[in-house]
């Protein structure tokens, strides 16, 4: 067979990106390693406070990371707490109880819910301080539960879509043989479908935490700040590890706190792929229990 | 028997439990997203009805000076995406087309596996992360090779194509691989290797994955915030040429919220993010209307 020129050119060009594509992502996150992981440690968390005191929250840290992690922390599991709920309950209904024409105003409302960028639900938070300050509130002000609430519908989707695709993976003949044993749909669906796809929704729920713990948009226009200490409570201002990684980009210093950038970025990275790499493998194993195939 | 008969009683009520969870849980979600929207809709329309000079949809952005333009915002933001999507789209169809023809037919092979593998991990890698190793690491190449700060236009748009490479990939890929494999067997029949099929059969009949990806990839890079807010300098004019600084909508939320304290300045933020809306409501409408054709 002879072949055309842009044949050819697509070839050469498909076998180029194979390998440029992963030299581009291998430099710069090596760049960051190699960085980064020099500073990891106990200097890089703790700064010049003693790691027992800092961590019981007697000292304050002002040169580590740990406000940053202690402030991501809270605000993933606020996060979590607030979106498990609607959003598992969605992916549920529309998998299991939805009409055709619930699925598909639903899954319309989802899909765009997904697509939304993320500065838009910050920007929702930050008008709803705007108006609460205008009507009752007058003191309002924005802080770690508007920021997770923000995160929450952020985070939704996420929940929703991967919480639809694991029950529809549970195979038909788990749901007639309970039809056939005279089980209701709603029975089949407590009882056999949701622990059946429980460990593919537990990994929708790990890529969500990833997705809370890495954005910024959301809450730089809700409460977070540089230079909170440990969060002071559900609507004291906070500090996160994103955060402090454009902070750091844009403001640093001297050398030391630039390399305190690296360390979280790093730190950060490390953090998002172990999750990724969790939710992959909890999927994996589902899928296999129930498919006999990846 | 009477047990049975009393588990099926009490698994009923609790079947009509599981069902108002789901009610209530979908009615929260629904409840959150509509709140979000009216919320945005709601701000901006006033402005809308103003319509005084130095209004939002002006040219000119000088806060000192009472003028609020945000169509230099709004053309850098489709000008960052088209540039984004261009060098974003074509990488990732050629990584796919590269993912999709392995030398062996049905055998993936380790080197596919691993860039398989590798641009999962992507879709992790969280953009405030891509946006600090380009501070350090691209922005000053570019300064080096070809002048100007080194945060432009180009340096963003550069990094925002790595960032929606993966989106595009598995979009392409979920659309691609059930066409290529319809086909593989009689292309095989005629000696055709798995790229001469993606090229002269698959892609040719496509049309709707290829669109839709670069669709999604567009509405992603318009959506993303920290990329552009870190990378392409943000002087909030229309830029002469790719090394020159610009300024996105998402960029210009961020900062107009760290640097302004209300007004007509906050008239223009809200403005912004109903242009966010719309253009990302466009995005996913069109996705589902290509979807619902294909």
């Amino acid at each position: 067979m002879r072949h055309s020129v842009p044949f050819l050119c697509f070839r050469a060009l498909a076998a180029f990106f194979a390998v440029f594509v992963p030299c581009v992502v291998f430099a710069l996150m090596g760049y960051l390693l190699w960085r980064g992981l020099p500073v990891m440690g106990k200097e890089l968390l703790f700064g010049h406070a003693a790691p027992l005191d800092a961590i019981l929250g007697r000292t304050p840290v002002w040169d580590g990371l740990w406000p940053a992690c202690v402030g991501t922390f809270w605000l993933v599991i606020l996060t979590m707490l607030l979106a498990i709920v609607p959003g598992v309950g969605c992916g549920v209904f529309l998998a299991e109880m939805a009409t055709p024409r619930q699925k598909r105003l639903l899954g319309a409302a989802v899909d765009m819910l997904a697509g939304m960028p993320s500065i838009v639900m910050g920007l929702f938070g930050f008008m709803l301080i705007l108006l609460l300050r205008h009507t009752v509130l007058p003191d309002a002000n924005t802080g770690l539960l508007l920021a997770a609430g923000c995160l929450a519908l952020l985070v939704l989707p996420v929940l929703a879509a991967s919480t639809r695709e694991a029950l529809a993976a549970v195979p038909d003949s788990l749901r007639l043989a309970a039809a056939a044993s005279g089980l209701s749909r709603v029975q089949t669906m407590a009882h056999l479908c949701l622990p059946a796809a429980a460990r593919g929704m537990l990994g929708g729920v790990v890529l969500a935490v990833g997705r809370a713990a890495e954005d910024t948009a959301v809450i730089l226009f809700t409460g977070v700040v540089a230079n909170a200490g440990l969060p002071a409570g559900l609507l004291g201002k906070f500090e996160a590890l994103s955060f402090d990684i454009y902070y750091i980009s844009s403001q640093y210093q001297d050398q030391q706190e630039l390399l305190r950038g690296f360390g979280a970025a790093a730190l950060l990275l490390g953090i998002s792929c172990a999750l990724l790499v969790l939710a992959r493998v909890l999927e994996h194993g589902f899928r296999r229990k129930w498919q006999g195939k990846a | 028997m009477g047990n049975g008969i009393l588990h099926a009683a009490a698994s009923s009520r609790s079947g009509r439990g599981w069902v108002f969870l789901l009610r209530v849980s979908v009615l929260m979600a629904m409840g959150g997203m509509a709140l979000l929207f009216l919320m945005i809709v709601a701000f901006a329309l006033p402005v809308f009805v103003q319509g005084e000079g130095g209004g939002p949809f002006t040219w000119s952005w000088a806060p000192g000076q009472g003028h609020f333009g945000i169509l230099p915002m709004v053309a850098g933001s489709l000008a960052m995406g088209a540039t984004a999507v261009a060098p974003g789209w074509l990488m990732g169809l050629c990584l796919c087309a590269w993912l999709l023809s392995p030398e062996k037919a049905g055998r993936p092979g380790v080197a596919r596996t691993l860039v398989g593998g590798l641009v999962r991990v992507m879709t992790a890698i969280p953009t405030v992360v891509y946006g600090f190793a380009a501070v350090f690491l691209l922005a000053p190449s570019i300064r080096m090779g070809l002048g100007g700060s080194g945060f432009s236009w180009l340096t963003a748009s550069l990094m925002l194509s790595v960032l929606i490479l993966p989106t595009v990939v598995l979009v392409l890929q979920a659309g691609l691989a059930p066409r290529l494999e319809a086909v593989a067997l009689a292309g095989a029949a005629m000696g055709m290797s798995r790229m001469e099929l993606l090229w002269y059969v698959v892609l040719p009949s496509a049309r709707a994955p290829l669109l839709s990806s670069a669709v999604l990839g567009f509405g992603r890079a318009v959506g993303d915030t920290m990329l552009p807010l870190m990378l392409a300098g943000n002087a909030p004019v229309m830029p002469d040429s790719l090394l020159s600084s610009l300024r996105t909508l998402t960029a210009h939320m961020a900062l107009v919220t760290s640097n302004e304290v209300g007004g007509a300045a906050y008239d223009s933020l809200f403005m912004a993010g109903l242009v966010l809306i719309v253009v990302n409501a466009a995005v996913s409408l069109a996705i589902r209307r290509m979807g619902e054709r294909a």
